[in-house]
């Protein structure tokens, strides 16, 4: 008992336990009712084993990979242009000296705004009829309003637009930090032997950036779920589900349409890929650590 | 005009539309938020608002007058309450379990350390709405769906993983000796902790605390369906029933986001410090 009490377990019981209640048992129930053809509205059903029903009509389920399809390549985009605008906000913030700390304050704004709050404000400003885009374009000639929300293309565009507003701060705070902590003698160095700012950047900067590349990616990958909040609050998936993704298809089916032992084996393959991008980046950023320790 | 001066100015006009564009969104909502409804409808479009009134906030909070749609007012002040009470909780018992637990992590070596806390770290990839099913069934067997309490529990759960990750990185940072010192001076090893190491990792344990209040406060998929009346819907889930109700009343709705931005707004300029050095503490030294 003694040993118990100055060992670590009795730190770490309280975490735990409360993992293990919250999330762990959950997560073997919805594993557990993946297997079930179970319906909110018929109790019974919850004990009915079916095997791999769900997942084998998943695999024909056409809906389901279209989100599913969309989703990745929403995600491969958001990312990739979060992490260039980021990028380039770092480094324009670096380059001012006078009201860079007021700057940077500003740029975590985004930060603080709840998904919902961020879809909120996006949905007001797309709106139609009364929003401050299609004001703001009729001020320029534009009279007929562009149905930013109602088109199919033109809604998963203003989507990727709040995604992006409300994560790119993310890159450009941790980049920051990334560029304020490069030693300044090898950029001297560089700048004595004839390179130019190009080279300087490419040569120098990029790799001393990279972990901070992958720390941010592996932050954004723990979030990505967040725009289900987004989605949900300007579309809700339509019009006709043409910016459905994943979890609000997951949503729908298991709340709406009741069949949570189908929604759960949907967001079994979720959980799948949420692991796969964040193992990814993880992975990517410890090799990127390791090469600079060796250099 | 020399190189360094159009430089200069060029750095400066992309600065300002970043402000612009970061800024804008926001202050839109808050300005609608005092505007008349008719001005927010004119078209076209009414620019420099005329006049600007509170209107909007006697109606959510005691009831329309004008009559035209009936208006019963929203119970804005429930959900304040509702986000108050979960998040400061939540956050609160998140950071102290988080703390010890991250401190176990700091101090001691076990079996499968590494594996523990990749463990603990994965719980936090798995998405709000596919941990909502299960627990959504869960809760209502035990009959703790729509309560504080169930919503606390699960806002804790939520948040230790990156409290423990956060202290467990500034702990290491510690070196052991102090407070071995301590212990050989007579104090015990949880005086030392509380005198020591307590003191010297409080602001990985601030930042700690402000991530968890910020995620509870601003969390939407798992509480929505947690959540089934003012009894515990927080400020988000208030916000998305109300737009999904009324969409005409644009200034209205603004007036309720308002009650949510306000602390994001605080928060950005009472902790940014924090902020900064808890994001990239944790990453960098790992």
């Amino acid at each position: 008992m003694r040993k118990f009490l100055s060992g670590p377990w009795v730190l770490l019981l309280p975490t735990l336990i409360i993992l293990t209640c919250v999330v762990l048992l959950p997560l073997l129930l919805s594993l557990w009712t993946s297997f079930t053809p179970f319906k909110l509205t018929k109790p019974d059903t919850l004990y009915r084993f079916v095997g791999f029903r769900n997942y084998e009509r998943l695999i024909g389920d056409i809906d389901f990979w279209v989100a599913f399809g969309r989703t990745v390549l929403f995600l491969a985009i958001a990312l990739n242009l979060e992490l260039v605008f980021g990028l380039g906000i770092a480094l324009l913030i670096n380059k001012i000296t006078y009201g860079q700390r007021t700057l940077r304050t500003l740029m975590m704004f985004p930060m603080m705004f709840s998904p919902i709050l961020v879809g909120f404000q996006w949905k007001y400003i797309f709106n139609d009829n009364i929003g401050l885009l299609n004001n703001f374009l009729r001020e320029f000639g534009v009279i007929q309003p562009i149905p930013w929300l109602v088109d199919g293309v033109l809604a998963n565009i203003s989507i990727m637009a709040a995604e992006i507003w409300s994560s790119t701060s993310v890159f450009a705070i941790l980049l920051l930090a990334g560029l304020l902590g490069i030693p300044k003698d090898p950029l001297e160095a560089a700048r004595v032997d004839g390179c130019n700012s190009w080279q300087v950047f490419k040569n120098i900067t990029l790799p001393f950036l990279m972990p901070f590349v992958f720390i941010a990616m592996t932050i954004r990958s723990l979030d990505v779920a967040r725009a289900y909040d987004i989605v949900q609050m300007m579309t809700g998936g339509g019009p006709a589900k043409r910016t459905e993704l994943l979890w609000t298809l997951i949503s729908r089916t298991g709340y709406v349409d009741a069949k949570m032992g189908m929604a759960n084996a949907m967001s079994y393959i979720s959980i799948f890929l949420s692991i796969a991008f964040t193992f990814f980046f993880f992975y990517k950023l410890m090799q990127s650590r390791q090469q600079l320790s060796y250099e | 005009m020399s190189k360094k001066q159009f430089q200069n100015i060029l750095i400066w006009t992309s600065a300002i539309i970043l402000i612009i564009l970061i800024m804008t969104p926001g202050l839109w909502v808050v300005l609608t938020a005092f505007r008349p409804q008719v001005d927010v409808m004119a078209k076209p479009p009414v620019w420099i608002p005329r006049n600007l009134s509170f209107n909007q906030f006697e109606t959510m909070l005691f009831g329309g007058s004008e009559g035209s749609m009936g208006r019963s007012p929203v119970p804005v002040l429930s959900y304040l309450y509702n986000s108050i009470v979960i998040s400061f909780t939540s956050t609160f018992v998140a950071v102290l379990v988080g703390t010890i637990g991250g401190y176990g992590f700091a101090r001691h070596n076990f079996k499968f350390k590494n594996g523990y806390f990749l463990m603990i770290m994965l719980t936090r990839t798995i998405p709000g709405i596919s941990l909502s099913l299960p627990i959504f069934i869960l809760f209502s067997k035990i009959g703790i769906i729509d309560t504080h309490f169930g919503i606390i529990l699960v806002f804790v759960a939520l948040n230790i993983p990156f409290t423990v990750w956060l202290t467990d990185g500034f702990f290491r940072q510690i070196p052991r000796a102090m407070s071995e010192v301590a212990m050989t001076d007579g104090c015990t090893k949880l005086q030392a902790f509380w005198h020591i190491e307590l003191p010297l990792s409080k602001s990985g344990i601030a930042s700690a605390g402000i991530f968890a209040f910020l995620i509870s406060w601003n969390e939407y998929a798992l509480v929505s369906n947690l959540a089934r009346s003012t009894d515990s819907k927080t400020l988000t889930v208030g916000l998305m029933d109300f737009t999904a109700q009324f969409t005409i009343n644009w200034p209205g709705m603004c007036a309720l986001a308002v009650f949510i931005i306000i602390p994001a707004l605080i928060l950005t300029f009472l902790v940014q410090k924090h902020l900064v050095s808890g994001l990239t503490f944790g990453g960098v030294k790992g």
